[in-house]
């Protein structure tokens, strides 16, 4: 990868609401930003509630009625936010894709696989007829299943094939960017180390550019180069996987990865008191800080800046901000 | 470890399910099919002691805890509740002993009755099981119970419904019913398995906390890490039987069994310089409907040879385990 | 201190629940659907309005009356006027007094017959999903021969051998209509069975008392009263059309008699439209209102039936102000 290679994906400043019933809006995404390079695995992680899925789900603008998105999008140098759907539909499948959530057991039960998998490609008229049956094949021996079984219905497929399955609906029109979302949490051990050995080799052998978001930090660790860690809507740390962990810069990071068993550690397994806050309101100061352990002065009052650490490396927290922590002292 | 009397003993335990033909499988006469969940699984737990039983999806591990808590009947083998023999016991004899063996389940969103407040959950298995107390002792042990499962101040959540708890919340709510009625072994499947990570910890310590006062646990999981932290003992479950028990830092670290290998050489982990070379194993794990002879491994086996075919092994102390109660179901080690 | 306050996030809208769920903290108040139903949607309120003034008639109307409404008040047939709004029957008698008589008979019997067809619909589906097994296979064979049954024939017989009165016809109507409770509240008990909670309750050594009357009816209960309303449509409609086909109890005032008596005495040959409109369009517009509350409250007991999240994409842009930088 060379050092100035162009970010295929760009989100800057990604607002993402949604209306509530009773009035009133919910701020999912805050001012979401960050780049992603040709070939990069990233990971988006966070617990329940973060806004991860609902970020990458306005990247691929399948936002519902009740939502409305602000920022900017930029696919290859190209915006695509600007005009809604209509700027981001001729994108979606072609060259952003999407793994969703439980894609597994999304599949039509009573259509063949194969059909089904070809089924974007005639919708975006990329194939159709015999060359669809022959790329459909080719897909599936490319995420590891036999092409002969693309006459089978779903549920002949076991639970990890169909989650390959999945990834073969995504890559069908050959997209440049791939969102997964949780791809291997309801899988197991095993069947999730073959699902992100299969992601590592797309990455490397197709140039595929990989967004994965989960909640399971070892996942991030294992496949991914980079990461953003999100809380409340926003991102508040990102850097590459190893300083995230040998030197975290957010007490979130650090608390989270405190929270998470290591197989062969001896480490204490912590958990951080609390919960989110609501985001239906807006949030006075630091939105981490009433469960933080190390807050000080500034943090229930002011917002704390984006810092830069470093190339591709940055915290949102007062502490690794000279001016917060000159002030106090 | 405790030297009182084992809380629970489980020998040679073997639960099937039929598995149905349908009508026209009837009509041509197919083969009454079975899946065998539980293959003759044998394990002790004491008091003050945390078992976890590990393994992947179809293992048996949740089946064993059903059987042991007598929610599915076993088909043989025998389960021994602090002496006594649980299996073939009738509904009014065991009922008796339900108030000593009790169950947490995985999803808290559903192991509450939406319509009862937190305080009627709790209460419940008092009514059930006719305890002569006044209302006013009902509320005390109930309360009790709300401040040991760490629901405090017990005035902030007692009135509430399930809906406005979160998941760690309502997993607090399911152990404290289970609590009130002073269990002495407490069944726990895949407890913190749906709940956040920053949550996880909280519950875990409540349920190590409640080993500390002498309580038995066994731990249903499927997360190694986990187990490995919080278990006193791990047995790795694989198609059905055992094929690996032993100290849970010891099974973890000096794995004996190839499955156990394997698994523990694909857990991700937390350090992105650590990561293990991950030694894949190809295809799933079988149907435990149809069990492969021999060694139940022995198809996806690393190391498997040629009488590994007709071979079923027993558990047995290994030859580089470092304690004598460390034991794999190998012929190789 | 490890203790996690109620869920306040956004949470509900990545596991696609509603926003209303994840922003919503109630204190205390139990889950209700009735409430839901009625926020949700306009055809509860109208439907409402509606049912609530034909019960306030039927309850209130009768004691108004000062003579019996069968009175001759002026000519056969009588054409509406500012003395009779809304006209006179073939017997000279005023069209509204008979219309709130009608009332009380037509919604008595409706509402009656949909308890009796609630009470054995809801006992067979309550048995057959909670016991399954023989008893299910017995009490599902049985629920299909009555189903079979065709009910307009089985209603004329029924007439003919035990006489017309009132208490009969709800009978008719209740044994005639539980069939479909039945398989609906069977489908609910089967899938509540399998809850959690209920297998906990069963693992803590609960009695089925315990299980059915404080666990799975609580849970079923919501289902069977919007069952209800919709039944009420159904006996009121059959009311009618057993009274129409002259089958009805011959001392008792109901629309459908209305209507039967409007026949019988010739209106159509004399234009006398009004004998025939009033008492259908009274019929009509609660079978609509029972229908349009009892759809609501089904409704708001399936909330996944609602718009799904993928399909339609039509989320708004909006435009932010360039912030100033943060001081």
């Amino acid at each position: 990868m060379s050092a100035v290679a162009q970010p295929i994906l760009r989100v800057e400043d990604l607002h993402i609401w949604f209306d509530l019933a009773g009035g009133g809006e919910l701020h999912a995404v805050q001012g979401v930003t960050f780049e992603l390079k040709p070939g990069e695995r990233m990971g988006l992680v966070g617990e329940s509630g973060c806004g991860k899925t609902t970020t990458i789900l306005g990247i691929m603008g399948l936002l519902p009625p009740s939502a409305s998105i602000a920022g900017r999008i930029e696919l290859e140098g190209e915006e695509i936010l600007a005009k809604g759907e209509e700027s981001i539909a001729p994108h979606r499948w072609n060259d952003i894709a999407m793994v969703f959530q439980g894609a597994m057991n999304a599949f039509n039960p009573v259509q063949r696989i194969g059909d089904q998998i070809a089924e974007p490609m005639e919708l975006h008229g990329t194939a159709t007829g015999k060359t669809a049956k022959a790329q459909v094949r080719e897909l599936l021996e490319l995420v590891g299943i036999a092409g002969s079984r693309a006459d089978r219905y779903p549920h002949e497929f076991s639970g990890g094939m169909r989650q390959r399955a999945a990834i073969a609906l995504a890559l069908a029109c050959q997209p440049k960017v791939l969102l997964a979302d949780e791809p291997t949490t309801a899988l197991d051990v095993m069947v999730q180390a073959q699902i992100l050995e299969l992601l590592l080799r797309l990455t490397r052998d197709l140039g595929l550019s990989l967004i994965l978001v989960t909640h399971d930090l070892p996942v991030v660790a294992q496949l991914c180069d980079r990461a953003a860690v999100m809380y409340a809507g926003e991102i508040v740390e990102m850097g590459d996987t190893q300083t995230l962990y040998h030197d975290p810069r957010h007490p979130y990071t650090r608390m989270l990865f405190a929270a998470t068993p290591d197989l062969l550690g001896d480490d204490d397994v912590l958990s951080i008191p609390g919960a989110p806050p609501r985001l239906d309101h807006e949030i006075v100061g630091c939105p981490f800080q009433p469960r933080c352990d190390s807050a000080f002065e500034p943090c229930p009052t002011v917002h704390p800046r984006r810092i830069e650490l470093g190339a591709g490396r940055e915290a949102m927290c007062h502490l690794n901000d000279p001016t917060a922590t000159e002030a106090v002292s | 470890m405790s030297t009182a009397e084992t809380l629970l003993e489980v020998e040679d335990l073997v639960t099937r399910y039929p598995v149905p033909r349908g009508f026209v499988g009837a009509v041509r006469r197919e083969p009454k099919l079975q899946v065998h969940a539980v293959e003759g699984v044998t394990f002790k737990v004491a008091p003050g002691e945390m078992l976890a039983l590990v393994g992947e999806s179809g293992c048996g591990k949740t089946t064993t805890a059903q059987s042991v808590v007598r929610m599915v009947e076993n088909d043989s083998g025998s389960i021994r509740f602090r002496g006594q023999e649980l299996s073939g016991l009738g509904p009014s004899d065991m009922r008796p002993l339900r108030k000593d063996i009790q169950m947490i389940y995985q999803d808290p969103y559903e192991s509450l009755d939406p319509r009862f407040s937190v305080r009627d959950t709790i209460e419940e298995p008092l009514l059930i099981h006719g305890v002569k107390m006044s209302g006013d002792d009902r509320e005390t042990k109930v309360r009790e119970a709300m401040e040991r499962a760490g629901l405090t101040p017990p005035d902030l959540y007692i009135e509430r419904y399930p809906h406005e708890l979160s998941g760690g919340q309502r997993q607090r709510v399911a152990i404290a019913a289970s609590l009130v009625l002073d269990p002495k072994l407490l069944v726990a499947d895949e407890p913190v398995s749906m709940l956040d990570v920053s949550v996880r910890a909280g519950i875990l310590r409540l349920l190590d906390s409640l080993r500390a006062d002498g309580m038995g646990i066994l731990m249903i999981t499927h997360d190694l890490s986990t187990a490995a932290h919080f278990a006193d003992r791990i047995a790795v479950m694989y198609l059905g039987r055992i094929v690996e028990e032993g100290p849970a830092k010891e099974v973890v670290r000096n794995p004996q069994h190839p499955y156990t290998k394997a698994l523990i050489s694909v857990v991700p982990k937390r350090d992105p310089r650590q990561q293990t070379e991950p030694q894949i194993l190809q295809g799933e794990t079988p149907n435990p409907v149809h069990v492969p002879a021999g060694c139940r491994f022995h198809p996806r086996c690393p190391i498997a040879e040629e009488r590994c075919k007709q071979i079923d092994p027993e558990l047995h102390r290994a030859e580089a385990s470092n304690t004598d109660d460390h034991r794999a179901a190998c012929i190789m080690v | 201190m490890s203790l996690d306050q109620p869920l306040q996030s956004a949470e509900g809208l990545e596991l696609g629940t509603t926003p209303e769920d994840a922003a919503g903290l109630g204190s205390g108040r139990r889950p209700s659907f009735i409430r839901q139903a009625v926020i949700t949607q306009p055809q509860a309120i109208v439907g409402l309005a509606v049912l609530g003034f034909f019960v306030l008639v039927a309850l209130v109307g009768p004691a108004l009356l000062s003579q019996d409404p069968k009175t001759k008040v002026g000519p056969v047939f009588g054409h509406p006027s500012a003395e009779w709004p809304l006209g006179l029957d073939g017997g000279g008698a005023n069209m509204i007094p008979l219309l709130i008589a009608g009332a009380r008979v037509s919604l008595e019997v409706g509402f009656l017959a949909a308890l009796v067809a609630m009470f054995i619909g809801g006992s067979v589906g309550l048995a057959s999903g909670f016991f399954g097994g023989r008893i299910d296979t017995v009490l599902m064979r049985f629920t299909d021969y009555i189903l079979v049954i065709p009910d307009i024939p089985l209603m004329v017989m029924a007439a003919a051998l035990f006489g017309r009165s009132l208490r009969n016809i709800i009978i008719i109507i209740g044994i005639i209509y539980w069939t479909s409770t039945a398989r609906l509240i069977r489908a609910q008990v089967l899938s509540v069975r399998e809850r959690v909670y209920v297998k906990r309750s069963r693992s803590l050594g609960a009695g089925n008392n315990r299980l059915i009357f404080k666990h799975i009816l609580p849970q079923v209960a919501p289902l069977l009263i919007a069952n209800m309303v919709l039944m009420v449509a159904l006996a009121i409609f059959a009311e009618t059309f057993i009274a129409f086909l002259g089958l009805g109890d011959p001392s008792a005032i109901s629309w459908g008699k209305l209507i039967e008596n409007a026949f019988t005495d010739h209106a159509v040959l004399n234009d006398a439209w009004w004998a025939i409109l009033w008492p259908g369009v009274c019929v009509t517009l609660v079978i609509l209102a029972c229908t349009m509350v009892g759809q609501s409250m089904e409704d708001a007991l399936n909330p996944r039936l609602r718009v799904g999240h993928l399909s339609v994409n039509r989320f708004r842009v909006r435009v932010l102000p360039r912030k100033p930088p943060k001081p």
